[in-house]
């Protein structure tokens, strides 16, 4: 995931071939120049793309669920063309709908998690994010200290006590048990860099989108670029998204991600299965989170993070199903939501097995 | 259609004419639209990864800027009101000088969303029937739609109020019926505008610094500070530069609207800190981070009691008659340092440390990155072009120079 900020100041390379961009199209009007700057600059720029009306008819495009059936074919066909094109290879953009009398549900075992960060990696692999410069991660896992504390006698009189006629040990600042411990974010480490896990001092609560039943980022978004399906997974279209981000500002998981720049993804890791609303590549400038892996399943398949975890500490399954996986976990473990006081209501549940 | 191309040219002619130091100001300002053109252009080929905005501070300058031009934008309505709702005599004259900085202001904001916008060629998505807005579900849809109305409802003021003037056909009385309900709606707009931008930032769940019910008064007094701050300003100016007459209960009016305002801000300020660090619950984290800084992160600590320092001092000076009456020396001091400080207060307190902790804990600090800086001072250069042009054509109908009689503006000018 993370956009730090070297990471992020292009060299000097790219300045110079920046400028060079900038003689060039600086003879172009300013309107086609904003059309053309704004469009993928990769699909420009590289011999790769296809044609050029392929750029400007996606440019066109309406919202995908408001598009008839015939759009959305042209639609699908104009990505597979350009996909096929700029990576290539084969891809499909699949348009699979939602199946119906489902409900997907997750539920995620803290006892089990070994901080391994599989599901992460699985996760980059399988949905076509940016590779490097910078990686997005949609998963993140938090490293959290237990509430094994060194209490000590000696230390009953540090920190700053409050001095009165009653004692010297009224509110107390500092000291000993002046520490978070257990489940809180506050001395969580989200960068960890182990080469054995897990930690004997710490446990790990890996966090992606919850796929809130009331999504505060759905109410934001001021397109309606993203939405919430029948099967309750919270998704994007990457074509009408316009970037203004208030979707991360509402969402209180931390669980979008934003294409900062042109997403660097490898022909040769690209995944070429892919889903309109799920894993196709996206571009610069618009936003990003996790479907439950929507190519996956919408075919009747798990997600990758499900299928990679090695202790099976994730479930996946579907909520209205008394015997699905998930449902039994919410029927017999000690359950509970994240940030349940944000009043969101995920589909996403943690629980202590 | 003759006179209106005509005052359209007569307009134009007149706001390029001016002295040295004019030229040399228009000068200066082009210089920034110059290197921002090419800072601009690099944005908006390589995306917003080149300004120093991340997953965990998703605002950048951009934002912060746009809020304060909300804030002048909004301030506008206190010189067109004094005329119209009071029918003070020596306003009434200047309220198209209210109308034009909160047309160029708001316009100014809305470029500064633009350069937010990761995608800004597809802004048409939010146009109802060509694209889908969804209202009334997002704020930013309100706010779209207030800044817009907002926009076109001052230009529909001035463009109708100079035009009057200039065919020398402007009566109080005469004024035609739609235009009364247009300027007093403008006037009801101004803090609307404000306050849903306050409600833009304040509905957010992450983000608990803003989750309270002060922020509309706090944005509100800031308006009222760091807008008549800027407008005292060019009163100053304008009355030295011009022939155009500003008297002193105008001034004095604005200095008392700004030390009130500035009391407020303290007060909302202090209400603030101590509501969230009596009970020292984890809604003060973020403060705790602003006022003393985290683990060693402390790049907004400066910031934050500098502006405590400036807002509280400016508030102190003007309760002194002669730092008010002062004015070719210690008034526009004290303008200039509440507009600088209002100016600093919405990107290094308002919106960057809001974002720690992040809800996974993260501590973070934003660093503006010299592209990002150049394109903030893109747009407020050209901001400021278009209102130096548009009050310098303004004056010259104001005083009577600009006349579509031109045997009848000799003689006005004259007089």
């Amino acid at each position: 995931m993370s956009e730090e900020k070297n990471e992020k100041m292009q060299d000097a390379d790219e300045v110079v071939q920046g400028r060079r961009d900038f003689l060039k199209h600086v003879c172009t009007s300013s309107a086609a120049a904003l059309v053309a700057a704004t469009t993928p600059s990769e699909a420009v720029d590289n011999a790769s793309n296809p044609d050029a009306d392929v750029t400007v008819a996606e440019f066109f495009q309406g919202h995908f669920l408001l598009m008839s059936e015939e759009e959305k074919l042209q639609a699908i066909a104009r990505l597979e063309k350009r996909y096929s094109a700029q990576y290539s290879k084969k891809t499909t953009v699949s348009n699979a709908p939602a199946p119906d009398g489902v409900l997907f549900g997750y539920a995620l075992d803290i006892s089990k998690c070994i901080g391994c960060r599989r599901c992460v990696h699985a996760c980059v692999k399988e949905n076509n994010q940016s590779r490097n410069d910078p990686e997005v991660q949609w998963i993140q896992v938090m490293k959290m200290p237990k509430g094994n504390i060194a209490f000590t006698a000696d230390q009953l009189d540090k920190g700053y006590p409050e001095k009165s006629e009653f004692g010297d040990y009224g509110v107390q600042v500092g000291g000993n048990a002046y520490k978070t411990a257990g489940l809180s974010t506050e001395d969580a480490q989200n960068y960890y860099n182990d080469e054995l896990v897990p930690d004997k001092d710490f446990f790990y609560m890996p966090v992606q989108c919850q796929q809130c039943e009331k999504p505060p980022c759905v109410k934001a978004c001021p397109v309606r670029a993203t939405f919430r399906d029948h099967a309750g997974v919270v998704l994007i279209d990457y074509n009408w998204c316009i970037g203004c981000r208030m979707c991360q500002l509402a969402c209180p998981y931390h669980a979008r991600r934003f294409n900062w720049g042109e997403p660097h993804l490898p022909a040769e890791e690209m995944n070429p299965k892919t889903h309109y609303f799920g894993n196709r590549p996206r571009m610069r400038g618009v936003m990003e989170k996790c479907t439950f892996c929507a190519q996956r399943t919408r075919e009747g398949r798990n997600p990758a993070c499900q299928e990679v975890c090695p202790v099976g500490a994730r479930k996946f399954g579907n909520l209205l199903d008394p015997d699905s996986d998930v449902r039994r976990v919410l029927a017999t473990k000690r359950v509970f939501r994240f940030k349940e006081e944000a009043g969101t209501y995920p589909k996403f549940f943690y629980y202590i097995g | 259609m003759k006179t209106a191309l005509s005052f359209a040219m007569d307009f134009g002619a007149y706001a390029i004419k001016g002295g040295t130091k004019y030229y040399a100001w228009l000068l200066f300002l082009a210089f920034f639209i110059l290197v921002g053109s090419y800072t601009a252009y690099i944005q908006f080929t390589q995306g917003l990864i080149v300004t120093g905005a991340t997953d965990q501070i998703t605002l950048e300058s951009f934002f912060a800027s746009f809020v304060f031009t909300a804030h002048v934008a909004a301030a506008a309505v206190l010189v067109v009101a004094p005329g119209y709702l009071y029918h003070r005599k020596d306003m009434k004259e200047l309220a198209v000088i209210g109308e034009i900085v909160a047309m160029v202001f708001v316009a100014t904001g809305i470029t500064f969303v633009l350069f937010h916008m990761g995608r800004p060629d597809r802004t048409w998505h939010i146009i109802p029937g060509l694209g889908y807005m969804n209202f009334p579900n997002s704020m930013l849809a309100y706010d779209t739609i207030v800044l817009n109305v907002y926009l076109i409802l001052n230009s529909i003021g001035v463009v109708y109020i100079l035009y009057k003037k200039y065919i020398g056909k402007f009566e109080a009385k005469q004024l035609a019926i739609w235009f009364r309900p247009i300027v007093f709606l403008a006037i009801a707009w101004g803090p609307l505008i404000h306050i849903v931008t306050a409600f833009v930032l304040a509905s957010n769940a992450r983000v608990g610094t803003w989750a309270t019910a002060v922020l509309p008064f706090a944005f509100l007094s800031m308006a009222g500070a760091s807008g008549p701050a800027l407008i005292v300003l060019i009163f100053l100016l304008l009355r030295k530069c011009t022939k155009l007459e500003i008297n002193d209960s105008v001034i004095n009016l604005m200095t008392t609207i700004i030390a009130w305002s500035l009391g407020i801000i303290i007060l909302v300020f202090a209400a603030e800190i101590f509501t969230l660090l009596y009970p020292g619950t984890e809604h003060a984290d973020s403060l705790r981070y602003i006022m003393f800084g985290h683990n060693g992160l402390n790049h907004y600590v400066l910031w934050f009691w500098g502006v405590i320092l400036a807002l509280v001092g400016s508030f102190a000076a003007l309760l002194f008659s002669k730092v008010r009456h002062s004015y070719d020396r210690w008034l526009p001091l004290v303008c200039v340092v509440v507009f600088v400080a209002i100016l600093m207060e919405k990107p290094m307190v308002l919106v960057f440390p809001a974002f720690s902790p992040t809800p996974l804990g993260e501590y973070t600090e934003y660093h503006v990155t010299m592209i990002e800086f150049f394109n903030v001072l893109f747009v407020w250069a050209i901001g400021f072009l278009s209102l130096t042009l548009i009050l310098k054509g303004a004056i010259g109908i104001l005083t009577g120079e600009v006349r579509h009689d031109k045997s009848s503006a000799a003689s006005q000018s004259g007089a």
